[in-house]
């Protein structure tokens, strides 16, 4: 019991390991919301008329939305003439072409992002996002040789109008939702990659968001398109300062895949979750969604989510293309005070389409997890197949896991499987360990890792490694 | 909106004529009910529970009303509500959910009540059966109310059948409020065979009582537009219930059932079955919500729910969900939508088995999972051949009614 109290009162000590804020000169528009702000954000980035023209449409329509409440969460009210929708540190990038300001190249250093020469060793091109603006992308110039653009996506607007004005808000259009409208008008920063045709990129493609300054919302746009018989696989991974109020982050992820083209995209969500009393934290309301438009195309989303007060996301797939596959993997994990309601959704149009849900929820303390999801056949979906699995761990009395699964199915050749289960921690499992030596701790830890590990594998190697370890805190201290 | 006011009028209209026909106990919920369909209305797809139901459309004709009470000479322990025990009586609408605007409207027009009372440590031998007929030349709207309260270890079987015998256009709105006692048992059967200008909205309430169980059977053969709703409370331990619904529908049938099992104490056990065949340019929709209460440790759920798809217009929707608040528990569901297994057609016509054939055995097949968990023999033999028949086609009107000749 002593063990235990000690061990308990250890995890209490621990903090959330990211929750330094960086002292950087930080330009930051005064806060509030208005056709004035959307203008001036579009100004301070230099934008061309229809990217302003964009925003303009998208604000105007977002002020006749109202916020949706369907989700299964307490959301606390959201002011949004409170926050402030452009931060940028200032002058981030110094005279020096490449070089970047020292504070902030100490801060991704402490969150373990290889901006320079580690990145070599680790492989790995990097778009560091801090705040509203993309601060470094690394390994730009080996990727050209290519043909592959990978830049912010203000580079893009400036460098590439051409495929950003085809591409932008063609899979997420900005009447998709409140968030989305929200986003497509104030939408600071983000990551747009284009592969060519046939180019398989040859190195992970990622991107780091850290929001910084105090009273901003993040508001990024990443924009993926992957031309016919091309590859790419593409890291996501988010941080933020502890703050005691809660910061918004509603971005949005467009992914265009073509013929024969695959794209991975893996998430590693650890934004700041807020304390052990459900104080603070980042409402992260993101809409991601791909459209498999080519003939065998695939696409596969896998998230580890382990941070934010709020995650209410459903990253999905349209399934146009004749024989493309879809997979969705992903581990939730709440603990505290912290609520999901995620999931996906797989819309099958084309012939022969398949997709594949994983999800397994793991809820501890006083959380609330839910899966939502969402697989629809059209009637011109023939031999469509979908199989779910969504699997709900609960570690604590006090906590909540969820399932809502929607299916719709127009089509009679389609096969449609959904499943689920509930249970805790059998006490056989633990016993087992415990008379192996293994305390309880260790035990769960372990159960959970194994629960876990269909998702992990799909995860990139070096992010398997970081979302194993993110398992392991989130959960200390949720046993006993 | 309009069908919304067009019912508010209607109630105006007839409120003095339900007020001298019906008991006081009925008279006084009106007006609270009134208010809450007034503010409510009814309710839009936007409104989880009615989101595959069109009841703005289903109750925008106009119909005319049956405001007649129940009359003749009731079966044993089968009362008019004005006659039941008073502790029976102060049940009226204590069990439905009086905020739901589809209640709140039966509360208001509804004229009589009919009672199953079982009283202590009774078991009734022969199955208590409440035929509903629909009969009449003009478009009519039904508002029916049950009441079954099982008081402590009784048991009973109750059927309810549903039957259309005129051509005309009925439109049923049912609430169905069930109380059981603890150690009660009740099988609870509700087989609709009607026809496809039939619209029925069917609640049903349960509450259940310590170390109580419940089996319920939702059969829908034949219908129009069908809207089943079905909340079952546990609120004693170790109370049972176990849930079995199929659906047969074609042409152009809409069948939505919608159930709630609510675990607020430890030690509960509840399964669902519920399995549709659809054909033509039917839809169904199946919507299960198992809600495990903070502390209702050591639940055991199950929820299961099977499509079969016959034609590319046909459309099926289901959503099994859990919800659940306590650690000590084990719960799962599974849904799936699929079509008849090929290599079994093909075992059969080599087997010298046509086609047609072929296809009419997996569908009775797959429906006799759910018939074979019904505890009444003759009931399940009974359904064995109304299911075989409606298969073929053969029970396009109420089947073994000497009312249609």
């Amino acid at each position: 019991m002593e063990e235990k109290n000690s061990f308990v009162r250890e995890v209490a000590e621990k903090k959330y390991e990211y929750g330094f804020t960086t002292d950087v000169q930080t330009d930051i528009i005064e806060k509030g919301l208005s056709e004035d702000v959307v203008r001036l954000i579009s100004r301070k980035k230099e934008e061309p008329e229809w990217l302003l023209d964009f925003r303009l449409k998208a604000y105007r329509y977002w002020l006749t939305l109202e916020q949706p409440t369907w989700g299964h969460l307490k959301m606390p009210p959201i002011d949004y003439q409170a926050i402030s929708y452009f931060a940028a540190p200032a002058s981030p990038k110094s005279s020096k072409a490449g070089e970047i300001d020292p504070e902030l190249m100490k801060t991704f250093d402490k969150l373990g992002i290889p901006l320079e020469e580690r990145m070599a060793l680790a492989g790995t091109a990097v778009d560091a996002v801090m705040d509203s603006v993309s601060v470094k992308t690394t390994f730009r110039e080996k990727l050209r040789e290519k043909g592959i653009i990978f830049c912010s996506i203000s580079e893009a607007v400036r460098e590439h109008p051409d495929l950003v004005r085809e591409y932008l808000g063609s899979v997420v259009p900005y009447r998709d939702n409140f968030f989305a409208a929200l986003n497509s008008a104030v939408f600071s920063d983000g990551s747009f990659v284009y592969i060519p045709k046939g180019v398989r990129c040859p190195m992970e493609l990622s991107t780091y968001f850290r929001i910084n300054a105090r009273g901003t919302g993040q508001f990024e746009r990443t924009l993926i398109v992957c031309d016919d018989d091309a590859y790419v696989s593409y890291l996501e991974g988010c941080t933020a300062p502890m703050r005691d109020e809660n910061q918004l982050h509603a971005a949005i992820v467009e992914i265009v895949v073509k013929e024969r083209a695959e794209v991975k995209y893996s998430t590693v969500q650890n934004w700041y979750p807020g304390d052990s009393e459900g104080k603070g934290g980042v409402l992260n309301l993101v809409t991601k969604r791909g459209h498999l438009r080519g003939a065998n195309s695939r696409l596969s989303w896998t998230q580890v989510e382990t941070g934010s007060a709020i995650t209410w996301k459903y990253p999905s797939c349209i399934l146009s293309g004749d024989g493309s596959q879809a997979e969705f993997y992903s581990v939730a994990v709440t603990n505290n005070y912290q609520q999901a309601d995620t999931g996906t959704k797989m819309i099958h149009l084309g012939k022969n389409t398949r997709s594949t849900i994983i999800s397994k929820g793991i809820s501890a303390g006083r959380s609330q997890n839910a899966y939502r999801g969402l697989v629809r056949v059209a009637p011109t979906a023939d031999g469509a197949r979908n199989y779910s699995s969504c699997d709900s761990l609960l570690l604590g009395s006090r906590c909540g896991a969820h399932t809502f699964p929607y299916m719709d199915v127009q089509n009679e050749t389609a096969v449609v499987e959904h499943e689920a289960t509930t249970s805790k921690i059998s006490e056989d499992q633990l016993f087992y360990c415990n008379q192996r030596g293994i305390s309880t701790e260790e035990a769960v830890s372990l159960i959970v890792n194994g629960y876990a590990k269909e998702v992990i594998n799909k995860l990139p190697m070096e992010f398997a490694v970081e979302a194993q370890k993110l398992l392991g805190v989130s959960l200390e201290g949720s046993v006993g | 909106m309009e069908a919304t006011k067009q019912h508010i009028d209607f109630y105006g209209e007839v409120r003095d004529v339900l007020a001298s026909r019906s008991c006081s106990e009925m008279n006084a919920c009106r007006e609270a009910a009134l208010r809450t369909f007034s503010e409510q209305g009814f309710p839009s797809p936007k409104v989880e529970r009615y989101r595959y139901a069109k009841v703005e459309a289903d109750f925008s004709p106009n119909y005319g009303i049956a405001l007649a009470p129940l009359g003749g000479k009731l079966p044993p322990y089968c009362f008019r509500l004005a006659e039941a025990d008073p502790r029976v009586r102060v049940l009226y609408n204590n069990v439905a959910d009086a905020t739901d605007s589809i209640v709140a409207l039966s509360t208001m027009l509804s004229v009589d009540t009919l009672v199953v009372h079982v009283p202590r440590g009774v078991k009734v031998e022969h199955p208590i059966q409440i035929s509903n007929i629909l009969k009449g030349e003009q478009d009519t709207m039904v508002c029916r109310r049950i009441l079954v309260v099982m008081d402590e270890l009784s048991e009973a079987d109750i059927i309810i059948t549903d039957r259309a015998a005129s051509q005309s256009r009925f439109l049923t709105n049912q609430v169905v409020e069930v109380v059981m006692g603890n150690g009660s048992h009740l099988s609870l059967y509700d087989i609709e065979e009607t026809h496809l200008l039939c619209t029925r909205y069917n609640s049903v309430f349960v509450r259940q009582g310590r170390d109580s169980s419940l089996h319920h059977t939702s059969l829908t053969l034949f219908n129009g537009h069908t809207r089943n709703r079905l909340d079952v409370l546990l609120q004693g331990e170790g109370s049972e219930v176990t849930l079995g619904g199929c659906v047969i529908a074609d042409k152009m049938q809409h069948v939505d059932n919608n159930t709630l099992i609510d675990h607020a104490v430890p030690g509960c056990q509840s399964s669902e079955l519920y399995k549709y065949v659809l054909d033509d340019s039917a839809v169904g929709a199946f919507a299960g919500r198992v809600l495990v209460r903070e502390g209702a440790q050591k639940t055991s759920s199950n929820e299961t729910n099977a499509n079969l798809l016959a034609t590319r217009s046909a459309r099926m929707y289901t959503q099994p969900m859990l919800e659940i608040y306590a650690d000590d528990v084990r719960c799962s569901h599974g849904s799936t939508v699929g079509q008849m297994d090929e290599s079994a057609l093909f075992y059969m016509r080599q087997r010298g088995i046509d086609e047609r054939e072929a296809r009419l055995l997996l569908k009775a097949a797959f429906i006799t999972e759910v018939i074979e968990t019904i505890p009444l023999e003759s009931l399940r033999d009974r359904l064995h051949v109304l299911v075989d028949k409606r298969l073929r086609g053969e029970l396009s009107k109420c089947e073994g009614c000497k009312l249609c000749g």
